[in-house]
């Protein structure tokens, strides 16, 4: 029987309607407790080919969602990354079947503490069980599976998106072609899980948060995450480019007010930074999403050797960092090469000159796009991909 | 006017242009000794030129390691798989055999400590190709009998003061280095100033006066760890 080729929906200016992929069959957890039945909502762009053998799968970030390349239907903003992502672009939807799921605990269609516990009738909130890095992953595996996806042409992704492509490379190795984790961390070190112990324990402090049970009375604990996000925000970024954007100017007035108003610039910023992710991030989530990143050590599993999660890989990695990132360091991607380097892997390495800090992965970085198209290129030459529709333009 | 007659620019210019013209006749020279197939590193890789060759010739599973990060940037724009990294420090993390061939291009001069590469690449290659300057050429040689100064030609443009090449030696200390750390030479080439193999016509005992490079195939004598 043929097996119907996947049909990806065109890149428009109307919000898309996420597809829904609905499990009853349990997903083990790490944590040992089991999930179901559970949700993954995801986005699609481009072709599957007739050989399925051009899926790329993109993971998201902490914050991100599965509108990569499409209007987010909250915010009414273009794709996270549709720079990247689309027609023509590096990873070229005229050429390759794009994927991009809302991880498991997030909170835009996949299951995740803000979803109904089917046990109780109500929100799970805390009763949702802890998930982890290698959790979202198995859930993608599933969703795969029933989209009747082999392997991967490649999986690409930056921050929690690039611990999630090094997780694939390490579950399910012999399903990845080609893999581009980007601005990210075999691990997550004591600065980047007290980071976020910060982030929480504001959300939790919030009295409106209520136990995280806020959903069930009504509340929305507002300030707390907003306070979370601005926190966090800080450490997207550098001291230079909050320098350039902002310096010491004072927001609409001449000199400072001797209180405590937003009066410089950078305030103001992060207050409005904050505000806006209130409207479309649950608290909880938040919670749970950040507590799988601290909980990622992918050389744990392995005896604390980080090679050991890659031995006997077939899998042509492209690393990726940014020389102003210091949440995730070019350290932490070079440690991620050596590990590959001791199993014979084929790598790159790229570390891109940039003063934007951990988020120049999401903006406009021409040496990354150069280096995301070529290794596209050479691997889909590789791997006996067609030219796109466009021919694959440079 | 070609760029070697203007004499508005200086010496270091005209060598660099004189050099783009001429083809890296090394490269192929070293081109022909890999199987096809194999897995090949290729230590200083540069823009990647040894490397494009190689996978479009002999269709090789090539990586390489270069210094200096915008031409590793550019490597992998070109579809090459290059990570940033020294020959002195990086290879300690390779497996050993874990590639049919190691390759040092011009780059074993420039180490901090060559025997230490030229041992590494032993431990993690069956085959090393090793090409350099020899210092032992006769123009080199008569520039600092004659004018006392450190040799400056057109293959090493650079003055004593800015060069990064820091270790050079002959063709005969190499062979002396090959004997000391166990290096069996499978085969030697010695290149004109363009880079074409000398030959039979002139003699063995000459070429360390009259080549200006040199390409050597080393394999690991058999029971020796160097």
């Amino acid at each position: 029987m043929n097996k119907p080729i996947l049909p990806g929906r065109e890149l428009g200016a109307a919000p898309q309607q996420s597809l829904i992929y609905r499990s009853e069959i349990a997903l083990p957890l790490d944590c040992g407790r089991e999930l179901v039945p559970f949700d993954i909502a995801y986005q699609t762009y481009g072709t599957l080919n007739a050989e399925r053998t051009n899926a790329v799968l993109v993971c998201h970030a902490l914050t991100g969602d599965q509108h990569v390349a499409s209007l987010h239907p909250v915010t009414g903003k273009p794709g996270w990354w549709e720079t990247v992502v689309g027609p023509g672009k590096p990873v070229d939807t005229d050429r390759y079947f794009v994927i991009c799921a809302n991880v498991l605990g997030g909170c835009m269609g996949s299951t995740g503490p803000a979803s109904v516990n089917p046990g109780t009738g109500k929100p799970y909130g805390l009763d949702f069980p802890v998930i982890t890095i290698a959790d979202m992953v198995r859930a993608q595996a599933r969703l795969l599976d029933h989209l009747e996806i082999p392997d991967l042409f490649c999986v690409i992704g930056g921050s929690m998106g690039g611990m999630q492509v090094l997780q694939w490379c390490a579950s399910f190795g012999r399903k990845v072609f080609s893999a581009v984790p980007i601005a990210t961390t075999p691990r997550h070190s004591s600065q980047n899980i007290a980071f976020h112990e910060v982030g929480r324990q504001a959300v939790m402090a919030d009295p409106d948060w209520r136990g995280g049970s806020y959903l069930e009375e009504g509340t929305t604990p507002a300030k707390g995450l907003a306070v979370a996000r601005m926190a966090a925000h800080i450490t997207y970024l550098s001291d230079e480019a909050l320098h350039r954007k902002f310096g010491r100017n004072l927001q609409d007035r001449d000199k400072v007010t001797f209180g405590f108003d937003a009066d410089f610039q950078v305030e103001s910023y992060l207050r409005h930074q904050g505000i806006s992710f209130v409207d479309r991030f649950d608290a909880n989530s938040y919670l749970y999403i950040t507590r799988a990143m601290d909980y990622f050590d992918l050389a744990a599993d392995c005896g604390g050797v980080l090679a050991g999660a890659f031995k006997g890989t077939k899998t042509r990695f492209c690393v990726v960092s940014f020389t102003s990132d210091w949440l995730y360091s070019t350290r932490e991607s070079r440690a991620i090469v050596q590990a590959l380097n001791a199993v014979a892997a084929n790598v790159s390495f790229v570390e891109i000159e940039s003063d934007k800090g951990h988020d120049a992965f999401l903006l406009h970085e021409p040496e990354l796009f150069g280096a995301i198209r070529g290794f596209l290129n050479a691997a889909a030459q590789r791997r006996g991909l067609m030219q796109g529709a466009r021919g694959g333009s440079q | 006017m070609t760029a070697h007659q203007n004499p508005l620019l200086t010496f270091k210019e005209r060598a660099k242009a004189e050099l783009a013209k001429t083809p890296r006749i090394d490269l192929l020279v070293i081109a022909g000794l890999v199987e096809p197939g194999a897995r090949v590193l290729d230590v200083g890789c540069g823009k990647g030129e040894l490397l494009k060759l190689l996978e479009e010739q002999k269709h090789v599973d090539g990586r390489g390691i270069e210094l200096k990060q915008s031409r590793v940037n550019l490597c992998v724009a070109g579809g090459l798989s290059v990570i940033q990294g020294d020959a002195d420090g990086d290879l300690a993390t390779y497996p050993d055999q874990a590639f049919d061939y190691a390759i040092l291009s011009r780059t074993l001069q420039a180490t901090r400590r060559p025997k230490e590469v030229l041992k590494e690449l032993l431990r993690i290659a069956r085959h090393v190709i090793v090409s350099f300057p020899n210092f032992g050429f006769w123009r080199i040689r008569l520039q600092i009998l004659f004018r006392g100064r450190m040799p400056v030609t057109w293959n090493l443009p650079e003055a004593w003061y800015e060069t990064p090449n820091i270790h050079f030696c002959t063709i005969r200390d190499f062979y002396a280095l090959c004997d000391e750390i166990g290096a069996r030479v499978e085969r030697s080439f010695a290149l004109s100033p363009y880079g074409h193999p000398l030959g039979m016509k002139v003699p063995p005992p000459l070429h360390n006066l009259i080549a200006q490079q040199a390409v050597f195939l080393l394999t690991r004598e058999p029971g020796k760890r160097g």
